[in-house]
């Protein structure tokens, strides 16, 4: 059962904590991802040449946006859930009369919406260095809901199983931001010898790489179609996991 | 009468094999003010997070005014006001935040989420600091917003876990004048404590829990009734090196110049002395021993609350 008052309760909490702290959440991503289009999109972009039509600061645009839309995500649900947890101010939700799928939706709806917030501002800081086409905006628009509701499904799974602040940032360090850049941010797997361009194909994040790069530029190394089935397939599957965990009130209650 | 609150055959074993609850059956009746007292470790914390949901019960069941916590959970924490003992805020939210958020979690829609926000802090003396980060309140106003955060979606029952534990004499009494006069407006409230005192101010009926079974549960009045006696400390003139027989009073040693003496109802202080003089013994000084709880627990389960709480800090190692 949902309890709306309290989903735009946590909504609220969420986005008043998203702008309170602005420096660590919107500024980041803006400054780090300026410097990526100076330094490859310009200095080094230039001497490369055109991808499949497109400069190479326009290839690598989409790639951006998503790596930032799927770190923050994930980071805006793992903290913020695993501070709760950490300051027992998590209580103030286990008393009161929300559901487990109430504060599941809520907590992700968080992590979706600084997704998209900061995939907004690497969207203007792009559109500063190159011309960013869009010619399939609704396939951009659903790869990028449903990877940003992933990852934050994703986040909520880690802070569930945190014990420690260490704990939060293991998998984003060592898991996910390599499998972020292996997914194709700043090159075709085209490229890459065999047999890497066979192995990247395990790699999940390629196709939503791929999925956005479609969305945005027409192109892509995979179908976009299996993208968008993985990631819902995946996401429905977490979410059943964290309920069930949440439920049972795992790394929650005694 | 209806209830409040119903405990049955409630059990709660922790992960480590600790039984923290022992089958506690207990009723709290609709407008009580109910104490729940035990020493450290005797089951409070646990029987009160089994009511809010934090701790997974073993077995039993919870009734919350009608409302089963198994299949009637949400019903059953709309009623519920819950006062932890320690504090559990974001510090970094501001105070007028944390209890407009709070009210939203309960359904309460954000314009009245505001009203009723304001309404508590003003009564809790909180409204001046609604701006506040918690973190930079006084210990004595962040327990005030715990209570003002139970409050403000008007529950039924309200239970605060050692509300006033670590709280000095002026705020304790102030919480206690403001407790009464919520539960004179119709709120019943659960109260657990280890000060007896607390017990005799405010509350109607008690029932003190040990080592997870409840010993007793009856009128605080009736239970004070049998707390007839008093003890006094004797400091005595010379050495003693083994403790006196004396005719018609119980009496220990507790150092070679010191005794303690039971002064049962009936008897009185001049025969006390008269017994004393029999046998010799002359004393200097003479003190109460003002400990009526440690009394009560000596009498109920024949060991003291220190021993209790030895036991708890070994089990903790």
């Amino acid at each position: 059962m949902m309890n709306w008052i309290a989903l735009q309760t946590i909504l609220r909490k969420e986005m008043v904590r998203i702008l309170r702290i602005w420096p660590q959440t919107l500024l980041p991503p803006a400054i780090t991802m300026s410097l990526y289009f100076v330094i490859f999109g310009h200095v080094i972009g230039s001497k490369i040449g055109l991808i499949d039509g497109y400069h190479y600061s326009q290839f690598i645009a989409p790639g951006l946006v998503m790596m930032s839309v799927i770190l923050n995500a994930y980071g805006n649900v793992s903290s913020s859930f695993f501070s709760a947890k950490f300051t027992h101010s998590i209580q103030e939700l286990m008393v009161a009369p929300v559901s487990e799928w109430t504060i599941l939706i809520g907590y992700t709806l968080g992590g979706v919406i600084r997704g998209l917030l900061v995939g907004i501002v690497v969207l203007i800081v792009a559109s500063l260095f190159t011309h960013i086409p869009i010619q399939h905006f609704f396939s951009m628009l659903a790869i990028l809901l449903i990877s940003a509701w992933l990852f934050s499904l994703a986040g909520f799974l880690n802070a569930l199983f945190a014990n420690s602040f260490d704990d939060i940032s293991i998998i984003p360090n060592f898991i996910l931001t390599p499998l972020t850049y292996l997914g194709g941010v700043f090159y075709s797997i085209q490229v890459l010898p065999s047999p890497w361009n066979i192995i990247a194909h395990f790699n999940p994040i390629l196709y939503l790489m791929n999925g956005f790069r479609y969305g945005m530029l027409g192109i892509s190394d995979v179908s976009p179609a299996i993208g968008l089935f993985i990631a819902v397939i995946v996401s429905a599957s977490l979410a059943i996991l964290c309920y069930i965990l949440l439920k049972r009130g795992w790394g929650l209650r005694q | 009468m209806r209830h409040a609150l119903t405990a049955q055959n409630l059990v709660k074993i922790y992960g480590s094999g600790k039984m923290a609850l022992d089958h506690v059956n207990l009723a709290i009746a609709e407008g009580d003010f109910f104490a729940l007292l035990g020493p450290n470790g005797a089951g409070k914390s646990t029987f009160i997070g089994i009511v809010s949901s934090l701790v997974t019960k073993t077995e039993g069941t919870v009734h919350v005014f009608g409302h089963s916590i198994d299949d009637e959970i949400l019903k059953a924490k709309q009623l519920i006001g819950i006062v932890p003992q320690e504090f559990n805020f974001n510090i970094f939210n501001r105070t007028f935040d944390v209890v407009v958020t709070q009210a939203g979690y309960y359904g309460v829609p954000f314009k009245q989420a505001k009203a009723s926000a304001e309404d508590c802090l003003q009564q809790l003396g909180l409204w001046e600091k609604r701006f506040e980060a918690v973190r930079f309140l006084s210990g004595g106003m962040k327990r005030r917003l715990m209570i003002a955060r139970a409050l403000v979606h008007q529950p039924k029952l309200l239970i605060l876990d050692e509300p006033t534990a670590g709280v000095d004499i002026e705020l304790r009494r102030s919480l206690w004048v403001y407790l009464e006069k919520l539960n004179q407006q119709g709120l019943t409230i659960l109260l657990t404590t280890h000060y007896l005192e607390e017990v005799e101010i405010l509350c109607r009926n008690v029932a003190i829990i040990d080592q997870g079974r409840i010993l007793v549960e009856k009128p605080v009045h009736s239970l004070l009734a049998d707390l007839n006696g008093e003890t006094f400390i004797l400091d005595i003139d010379g050495i003693l090196t083994e403790t006196p027989t004396l005719e018609s009073f119980s009496c220990r040693l507790i150092s070679p110049n010191s005794i303690e003496m039971d002064l049962r109802e009936g008897q009185t202080v001049n025969e006390l002395f008269q017994v004393l003089d029999a046998a010799g013994i002359r004393v200097l000084s003479l003190r109460n021993k003002f400990n009526r709880l440690e009394e009560l627990f000596i009498r109920l389960t024949g060991h003291s609350t220190e021993r209790n709480m030895q036991k708890n800090e070994e089990g903790a190692e």
